[in-house]
């Protein structure tokens, strides 16, 4: 990897191995402990591949009890864990270190209560984010968070990186739609915070969990809200000669009181990739493509529908088709869906990223995209979440030449600055990991961080979960509950009082 | 006894710093609105934000708006009604329950308070509370440092979400300066259907089936006989009403509403209510406006798993003298004392009996609220998790100590 400097491994940890190798096998007997490096290889990286490193032995769980006395013992020994869900992190939350134990929690895979009258499913954490949807979808109800890694991302891991998709504007993200976690401290404390009441008591632990990336507790159980599926969906599949007209026609969209299902958005290059591959029928000529998706009771979606057609006339549509079943909607999907294996098609490697800006300064980003693109002399296609500004550039790039990682690297750093200077953030929804890390202090100052680590202090005071992730640098935790006023040394203030 | 009236976060942080250096505590106060809900604070000080003020930041298309900590709601939700937007939470005014007017000339609560205390209402079944729609914050910590967390954008998931951690705080970790709130859309049409004369197990039968329908029901209360006749001036009687609320586009609305006849035609006789009517209704019952008697007889909040609360209701009342109704589909119960009795363990143990939530103490006598946990007490991991929070956010427990619990931290031990 690209100059990452992770936690100097602990040498005393690492002459223990076989020792502690041991006692895991007495915490977790069975084929719970995988300790050779062949059978290691499947953990080495998760869906950041462009970083690998073996654990110190991989720890797969079964029970709350059998997680608690893992996370005690090393917490005991001063050993790291790296948790880890289905490993489909894009940011590298769920790299292992080399003297770590990796925590996986795929043994936890069963759904515990279905619970109609109240709308909530309780399910492991291993259970698949798609997998609660398939438990209740006969009934008529799904999950609504829909990261696209759905089919293969946990429940837990969801939970961890605050996952989103495609339908956040309107339904939300894991954090509005999670009641409730039952979660593990690196002490080995099992705690529950929320349940199957709609708000949680105290301060909003359950807020602050979700989004953690797995450095503040284990999850072990999830309670989620689910949803009564929409009687209908339709789409718009609407064409535009430039993106500044695209990026108005959203704006007049939601101006007129109208919140999407789906709203997303690609780019010429991105366009041209997913037609090349899928053959959805897009139209070649536009600079930028809107699918915009309307659900709800027919009378509601058809209502829409035409509301979203003029509003796309006004701004300038060069093409706009409506899907008249639901074999045409889904068609407008097959590319957008594909977006990213069909620019892997035409490029070796590609590099994701996941800055959100406020929409108004999509032209402004993409023109930023273009000269940085020719700086660096690699090509970029971007697919939009265009509802809530969430970018996903696609970097082009082949990891055979050399430098060229480095180069995609650097570009995708400058990309993540521009979002953060026209107000927007680093990550919308992958998460800061290790990808994103040494790039904190472009959004956040020192006093920031550091209140950031404070938090962490009081779940893990000895940094010893997920190390090396989402802070540049680490610092120890006596150190930052130091105060540095004292008596006298502060004037009284002289502000306006009674 | 000082009055601290900032008009600046610079004033706010050299404040700050101040208590923090002479560990003389502050009472942390926007317009006071809430100021009875809680343990009552013994601060020397108080840090007024009423004068720090403004709306910073707003943008219709992009569906966000900033202010200052110290706004009042009343003119940010003004200004979003003028633009065809709203706060989807629909944050409660507690004005009326605690002996205030509602409006209050424009006192009836910050913007700060909102996120503070986590407000929400009746569409909080479908929306969310104040937690749900925050998108950044800036802030002062106890330790004298200024602070922000979040952005200004929906999607964001770039470090821990310390905005959320600020909801239900009580302004008892940070002094909230900046606040970042998503807006939306607010509804072109609302109609509410009411099914008369159920009792509480039909009712939340019923709830759950249209909740359980694809007829998006935006808000589900339940109101017991006589209770009815406390909303709306009386004027829909005092027969059991079963309140479900339908928002959105004309059409739709139609569509739904005759949906959900079809679904609970059976269940009793049904009415439909709308536009002003509908939205006076909910305005009533988000304020819990049957229990704002001018009284000061015991108020409690209780949040339940909607199928579970008037199971709980009804054991309490073969031992308590209480009155009850619902809100969120039969998981929020407003429950009122009719002696002077909080009734406060008793109440506790058989939510726990019944699956388990939380009860707040929102109206009592200060006596009251200094001798009995006021906010659920937590287990002892929890607690003391919470308590470390506090220790990291205010090392010398100088903002509103105490309120949520004795000594530091949030949550006394169950």
């Amino acid at each position: 990897m690209s100059g990452l400097a992770m936690p100097k491994p602990d040498a005393e940890t690492l002459r223990r191995r076989a020792e502690i190798v041991a006692d895991m096998r007495i915490i977790v007997p069975g084929e719970g402990v995988v300790d050779t490096a062949n059978e290691m290889r499947a953990f080495e990286s998760d869906g950041l591949t462009a970083y690998r490193q073996l654990p110190l032995v991989v720890v797969l769980p079964e029970t709350v009890a059998q997680v608690s006395r893992v996370l005690k013992y090393c917490n005991d020994r001063n050993i790291r864990v790296v948790p880890r869900g289905s490993g489909t992190s894009l940011s590298g939350g769920a790299l292992p270190l080399e003297d770590a134990v990796l925590l996986v929690m795929s043994r936890f895979n069963r759904i515990l209560a279905i619970d109609y009258p109240n709308r909530i499913v309780v399910a492991q954490p291993g259970v698949t984010n798609l997998g609660i949807t398939n438990a209740v979808e006969q009934d008529g109800f799904y999950y609504a968070p829909d990261p696209s890694s759905q089919i293969a991302c946990s429940i837990g891991g969801n939970v961890a990186e605050n996952s989103g998709g495609v339908h956040c504007l309107k339904y939300g993200l894991t954090a509005n739609n999670v009641l409730g976690i039952e979660m593990v401290l690196m002490n080995g404390e099992v705690m529950r915070l929320g349940g199957s009441h709609l708000d949680q008591e105290g301060y909003d632990l359950l807020g602050v969990m979700t989004g953690s990336e797995g450095l503040l507790g284990v999850v072990t159980e999830v309670t989620v809200r689910i949803l009564k599926k929409p009687e209908t969906a339709r789409a718009l599949l609407i064409g535009f000669p430039t993106s500044e007209e695209g990026g108005q026609c959203v704006a007049d969209i939601i101006g007129a009181g109208i919140i999407p299902g789906g709203m997303e958005m690609m780019d010429r290059p991105a366009i041209h990739a997913a037609e090349d591959f899928v053959h959805a029928g897009y139209p070649l000529d536009v600079e930028a493509l809107l699918i915009v998706e309307l659900d709800g009771p027919s009378v509601e979606v058809d209502h829409l529908i035409g509301l979203v057609e003029a509003i796309a006339y006004r701004n300038g549509s060069s093409t706009c088709r409506i899907s008249q079943s639901e074999q045409e909607r889904l068609s407008f999907w097959a590319g957008r869906k594909a977006a990213f294996p069909a620019v892997g098609r035409i490029s070796p490697d590609y590099y994701c990223m996941d800055g959100t800006i406020p929409r108004k300064e999509l032209p402004r980003v993409l023109a930023g995209m273009r000269d940085l693109s020719e700086k660096y002399g690699l090509g970029v296609a971007n697919v939009f979440h265009a509802g809530d500004g969430n970018l996903h550039p696609l970097i082009l790039y082949d990891a055979n030449v050399p430098g060229e990682l480095d180069k995609a690297e650097n570009f995708g750093a400058d990309i993540l600055r521009l979002c953060v200077e026209v107000g927007g953030v680093l990550t919308g929804e992958h998460g800061v990991g290790v990808e994103k890390r040494d790039l904190m202090p472009e959004m956040f100052n020192q006093i920031d961080l550091d209140q950031q680590m404070r938090v962490k202090c009081a779940f893990d005071p000895n940094h010893l979960l997920n190390p090396g992730k989402v802070f540049p640098q680490l610092r120890r935790c006596a150190e930052l509950g130091r105060m540095h006023v004292h008596r006298g040394q502060v004037a009284f203030p002289d502000i306006p009082r009674f | 006894m000082t009055i601290f009236t900032p008009s600046s976060s610079a004033e706010i942080l050299s404040t700050t710093q101040w208590a923090a250096a002479e560990e003389s505590p502050l009472e942390i106060l926007g317009h006071g609105s809430k100021r009875g809900i809680g343990r009552p604070l013994q601060t020397e000080h108080t840090l007024d934000l009423s004068k720090l003020t403004g709306v910073t930041l707003y943008e219709p298309a992009e569906l966000v708006l900033s202010a200052r900590a110290g706004t009042p709601l009343a003119e940010i939700e003004q200004l979003l009604a003028e633009n065809g937007q709203q706060f989807a939470f629909e944050p409660m005014d507690y004005g009326p329950l605690l002996g205030g007017e509602p409006g209050q000339g424009g006192k009836n609560g910050t913007i700060g308070g909102v996120l503070a205390t986590n407000l929400s209402g009746p569409r909080r079944l479908k929306a969310g509370a104040a937690r749900d729609h925050i998108l950044g914050v800036a802030a002062v910590s106890g330790r004298g440092e200024a602070f922000k967390s979040g952005g200004r954008v929906v999607k964001n998931v770039t470090g821990y979400d310390l905005s959320k951690l600020m909801a239900n705080s009580w302004g008892t970790l940070a002094v909230l300066t900046d606040v970042t709130f998503k807006v939306l859309p607010a509804a072109e049409t609302e109609v509410t259907l009411a099914v008369r004369g159920l009792l509480d197990e039909a009712a939340v039968a019923a709830m759950a089936l249209a909740l359980g329908s694809s007829a998006e029901v935006s808000s589900a209360a339940h109101l017991p006989e006589r209770i009815a006749l406390k909303v709306a001036g009386g004027k829909h009687g005092s027969d059991a009403a079963t309140l479900l609320r339908v928002e959105g586009f004309g059409p739709s609305v139609v569509y739904r509403v005759e949906a959900l006849k079809q679904l609970l035609g059976k269940a009793g006789p049904l009415e439909e209510i709308a536009g002003e009517a509908s939205k006076a209704i909910w305005r009533d019952i988000r304020d819990c406006r049957p229990f704002a008697d001018g009284g000061a007889q015991p108020v409690w909040r209780v949040s339940m798993a909607p199928s579970e609360a008037h199971h709980m209701v009804m054991a309490l009342r073969m031992q308590a003298a209480v009155d009850a109704f619902y809100d969120w589909q039969g998981g929020l119960v407003w429950l009122s004392m009719r002696e002077d009795d909080p009734e406060a363990e008793l109440l506790r143990r058989l939510i726990r009996k019944h699956g388990g939530g939380h009860a707040t103490l929102v109206r009592a006598s200060a006596p009251h609220r200094a001798a009995l946990p006021v906010f659920e007490p937590q287990p002892p991991h929890l607690a003391a998790l919470s308590a470390r929070l506090k220790v990291e956010f205010d090392p010398k427990n100088i903002l509103n100590p105490g309120r949520m619990a004795p000594g530091a931290g949030s949550a006394t031990l169950a």
